[in-house]
């Protein structure tokens, strides 16, 4: 025979059991989840400098060190001051694709990303990320590039990426819509597009906006399917701040990783301006191609990017 | 110093090197230390490997099978000199396999065969112990063969494998999904504590993203057996499998160093047996085996009557010590004949040459088959220090021979066109010593190819689809390039005509590496493939006639005719 107090107590832990097994089962579930489109926050970045006269633009300046040109061109354009203000959080973004010396032109070259990163900090900007979503390993690429080294050395804070680094947002573009995208990109005030001029394979020629293709993850090799339009997409969602194309040396064969000295031509000459159509029209010329010649520049225009039109434009020599 | 203190040494002297075993398997990876030609060539700053350097077992059995010594190995001459004089005190005071084991058996079990006098009796000796000289006999016979299985069961080949490629991944595996979930739950300090695990992951293992190592069940779960036998026996696998053990044990039976033993003053108590390490009858009334001793002194340490001595020059009567493992004559010669014979038998298979897979794609740098065979003791050094995670244990891809020497996976990992960790870590020469040059080529010479890449027309987008593609192309990294692509007019379904660029291979400038593998959107099974032939290291294993003609003559044996 059970006294009250012991049935009260043994019928309550009973009870008390089948009420914490049983609330497992509010996971109960009709429809298991199949991957369904992705949604994100559409981000709009705030980088570019609309002004008009400002955009008409181009300094070409030639005959150099890489740091010099850099420099004045910065200079020609009207001065850092017009890009950066105090306090900013600048990204440079090079093209920091493979794992590739300086020598063979694969990559932004290091003293020029060196000085662009010191010209920002002068400017007063709080800090300065230089980073980039490389093709090979982030760690050798980011050293054998030299860019680890002398953008660190200049102050700046150097992130090879890593899959952490990502956050899916909505690009809002004709083809990309959600993309995994290089966190650093998007708590920037500023950032400066800094590419280098190569030859590439598939679109001729990998310039600047193609090099955007650096602050997203993801499939990118599925990518190639509809390259020009996904330039443009990535080009019209970064709307970067400055462009200062990297004309040092230029990979003229076996783009966009190169691997040979062979393959280099210098040109000593660096092309900088916020159009960022007009300076990749500009520099397609140092790989003896026309802009007509490089659909996502011609596209890229149509979309309202930009102009190839380079007649129109103020060249500045310094 | 009393003997306790040595004891003490003796544990220190175990912590210490199992300690900087494992540091130099964590460091086994691409640090990104920049050294002062770091913009030529990447080069490990750490001997990673110094262990295997130091290993008799493998010295022995790769001078059997290839008449050579390789390189580092000669530094494994201190261990036998120190073991001729000393005895086997790698296993009690060295050996990192050996002090995970003493320690996993210091749990005091429940089981029946571990408690009382069934304990008391486990430890003494027993004839299965006599296994691991048989083992070793039979491994060393089929080195004499040319086929080298001593580092399916070498101790230290074991550990670095199973610990790298199983224990380490693991453990990644363990704090990405936690730091996963913690920065996932959106709760500040959660995700703080989950970015530190995440960056812990990352620095401490070496590795950017989570490895995925190929087979790796069976060669874990022999591993988790091997720690499991001691439930039922303490350090099963050092008294009754290890041939480096084995080899040890036969090296001291001219030490200097031994027990003596008071037969008169034990008074049967028991204790040192109930912490014998090795299984040698440290106990009154019988004579002491020699080569089963770790000299752990555990035996002299717990001895109430001090009946047991280890001294210099002891007493070698007949009742005190058996200098040397009790095996017969007859069954030596039989596991010599036993083991030669593994080697015509399993080369009589079909998957040595006759029927190869063609997916035996061997790390670059790599000899040929045969040499290799003769050369890899799969201790998995080059896997484990892959920075893409290209290279991987094969199950049966090289035959049951080959057990876990390494392939490169294209799918899971290209090899990377400037790297040379591999060839900088194998401790065998199986994957030669390569630099920069030498793996990529010069004007002058022939970059090193670990095989050929195929289209599969049938799924490539450009050539199935009409869609435009050839990122291979954008990624092969040879110059010139070894993947072109033409550009053709192709009539599409609804009667227009577009330009494709259809790729190709010129497979006179391939390496193999896979990276156009690796990165083909057709994810299943990529449309471009790579398999072995063209691989510098053959002579056979070619299709053009002018590769088969001339090759690197350090890296083609003439053997492989």
């Amino acid at each position: 025979m059970v006294t009250r107090r012991e049935f009260l107590k043994r019928a309550g832990k009973a009870t008390a059991a089948s009420v914490v097994l049983g609330t497992g089962y509010l996971l109960v579930d009709s429809r298991p989840d199949y991957p369904v489109e992705k949604t994100a926050a559409r981000i709009e970045l705030q980088f570019a400098n609309d002004d008009p006269i400002l955009a008409s633009k181009l300094a070409v300046i030639r005959d150099n060190t890489p740091a010099n040109l850099v420099q004045n061109a910065v200079a020609v354009l009207g001065g850092i001051g017009l890009f950066v203000s105090k306090g900013d959080r600048v990204v440079i973004k090079p093209n920091v694709g493979w794992d590739r010396t300086p020598e063979q032109a694969a990559n932004t070259n290091p003293e020029a990303v060196a000085e662009m990163v010191r010209l920002c900090l002068s400017a007063g900007a709080e800090e300065v990320v230089v980073t980039d979503v490389t093709c090979n390993d982030p760690r050798r690429t980011f050293l054998r590039s030299g860019i680890q080294e002398a953008a660190g050395n200049a102050g700046a804070k150097v992130f090879p990426y890593t899959d952490d680094d990502f956050v899916e947002v909505d690009l809002g573009g004709k083809l990309l819509s959600v993309w995994p995208v290089l966190k650093y990109i998007l708590d920037a005030d500023k950032l400066i597009n800094m590419p280098i001029v190569k030859h590439h394979g598939f679109t001729r020629a990998t310039l600047g906006m193609k090099n955007f293709y650096g602050i997203i993850g993801g499939r990118r090799n599925q990518l190639h399917q509809k390259i020009d339009q996904s330039i443009v997409d990535l080009a019209n969602f970064v709307r970067p701040t400055l462009v200062v194309m990297d004309c040092y040396r230029a990979l003229m064969r076996n783009g966009p990783q190169g691997g040979s000295i062979n393959d280099v031509k210098e040109y000593r000459t660096v092309v900088a301006g916020t159009d960022q159509v007009a300076v990749d029209a500009y520099a397609a010329r140092f790989l003896d191609l026309e802009p007509h010649d490089v659909g996502h520049i011609v596209l890229a225009e149509a979309a309202g990017l930009g102009s190839m039109q380079l007649d129109k434009k103020t060249i500045l020599n310094g | 110093m009393t003997i306790k203190t040595v004891r003490n040494l003796r544990r220190v002297s175990q912590g210490l090197f199992l300690t900087l075993f494992l540091a130099l398997l964590l460091r086994t990876g691409f640090s990104g230390v920049v050294s002062a030609d770091a913009l030529k060539d990447f080069r490990l700053s750490w001997p990673v490997a110094v262990f295997l350097d130091y290993d008799p077992l493998i010295a022995v059995s790769t001078m059997l099978s290839t008449w050579r010594l390789y390189d580092g190995l000669v530094w494994s001459l201190i261990i036998v000199v120190l073991t001729v004089f000393f005895g086997r005190f790698v296993c009690g005071w060295i050996c990192p396999l050996g002090t995970i084991l003493q320690i996993l058996s210091l749990r005091k079990s429940n089981r029946k065969a571990m408690l009382g006098m069934n304990l008391i009796d486990s430890n003494r000796w027993h004839r299965y112990q006599n296994l691991k000289f048989y083992i070793l006999i039979v491994m060393l016979g089929a080195a004499i063969f040319t086929s080298l299985l001593t580092g399916i069961l070498d101790p230290i080949s074991l550990l670095i494998r199973s610990i790298g490629l199983v224990i380490f991944p693991m453990i990644g595996w363990l704090l990405n999904f936690v730091s996963d979930a913690l920065v996932g739950s959106g709760v500040g300090a959660f995700s703080s504590i989950g970015g530190v695990l995440g960056w812990v992951s990352q620095h401490a293992l070496l590795t950017i993203k989570p490895v995925h190592f190929h087979t790796i069940i069976p060669l874990g779960v022999f591993f988790f057996l091997i720690l499991a036998a001691n439930r039922w026996f303490t350090r099963f696998w050092c008294r009754g499998i290890c041939p480096l053990g084995a080899l040890l044990g036969i090296l001291s039976r001219w030490s200097i160093l031994g027990m003596e033993k008071d037969h008169d003053s034990c008074n049967q108590c028991n204790l040192c047996l109930k912490y014998c390490q090795g299984g040698d009858d440290p106990d009154g009334g019988v004579a002491w085996k020699k080569a089963e001793c770790h000299l752990c002194l555990n035996c002299q340490a717990v001895c109430p009557e001090s009946s047991i001595k280890f001294k210099l020059f002891p007493n070698e009567a007949a009742d005190q010590v058996r200098p040397a493992p009790d095996i017969s004559r007859r069954k030596v010669i039989g596991s010599i004949i036993g083991g030669a014979a593994i080697v015509p038998f399993v080369r009589s298979g079909d998957d040595f040459k006759a029927n190869f897979n063609a997916l035996l794609i061997r790390p670059p740098g790599s000899v040929n088959e045969e040499q290799f065979l003769a050369r890899c003791v799969r201790c998995g050094e080059c896997m484990k220090v892959c920075p893409n995670n290209a290279l991987h244990p094969t199950f049966l891809e090289a035959g049951w021979e080959g057990l876990w020497t390494p392939i490169l996976i294209p799918r899971i990992g290209y090899c990377e066109h400037t790297c040379t960790l591999c060839t900088q870590v194998c401790p065998t020469g199986a994957i030669k010593e390569l630099t920069l040059e030498e793996k990529i080529g010069t004007e002058s010479s022939k970059a090193v190819s670990i095989g050929t890449a195929f289209y599969d027309r049938g799924r490539c987008l450009p050539w199935a689809m009409d869609t435009p593609c050839v990122v291979c192309e954008e990624w092969c990294p040879t110059t010139p390039k070894a993947i072109y692509f033409v550009e053709e007019d192709v009539k599409t379904r609804d009667g227009n005509t577009i330009k494709l660029k259809r790729p190709r291979i010129d497979p006179e400038l391939c390496t193999g590496c896979g990276a156009c593998e690796k990165v083909c959107p057709v994810i299943d099974r990529p449309a471009v493939y790579v398999t072995s032939v063209g691989e510098t290291r053959s002579r056979y294993n070619q299709i053009l006639l002018e590769r088969s003609m001339k090759e690197d003559p350090s890296l083609v044996e003439d053997r492989e005719t």
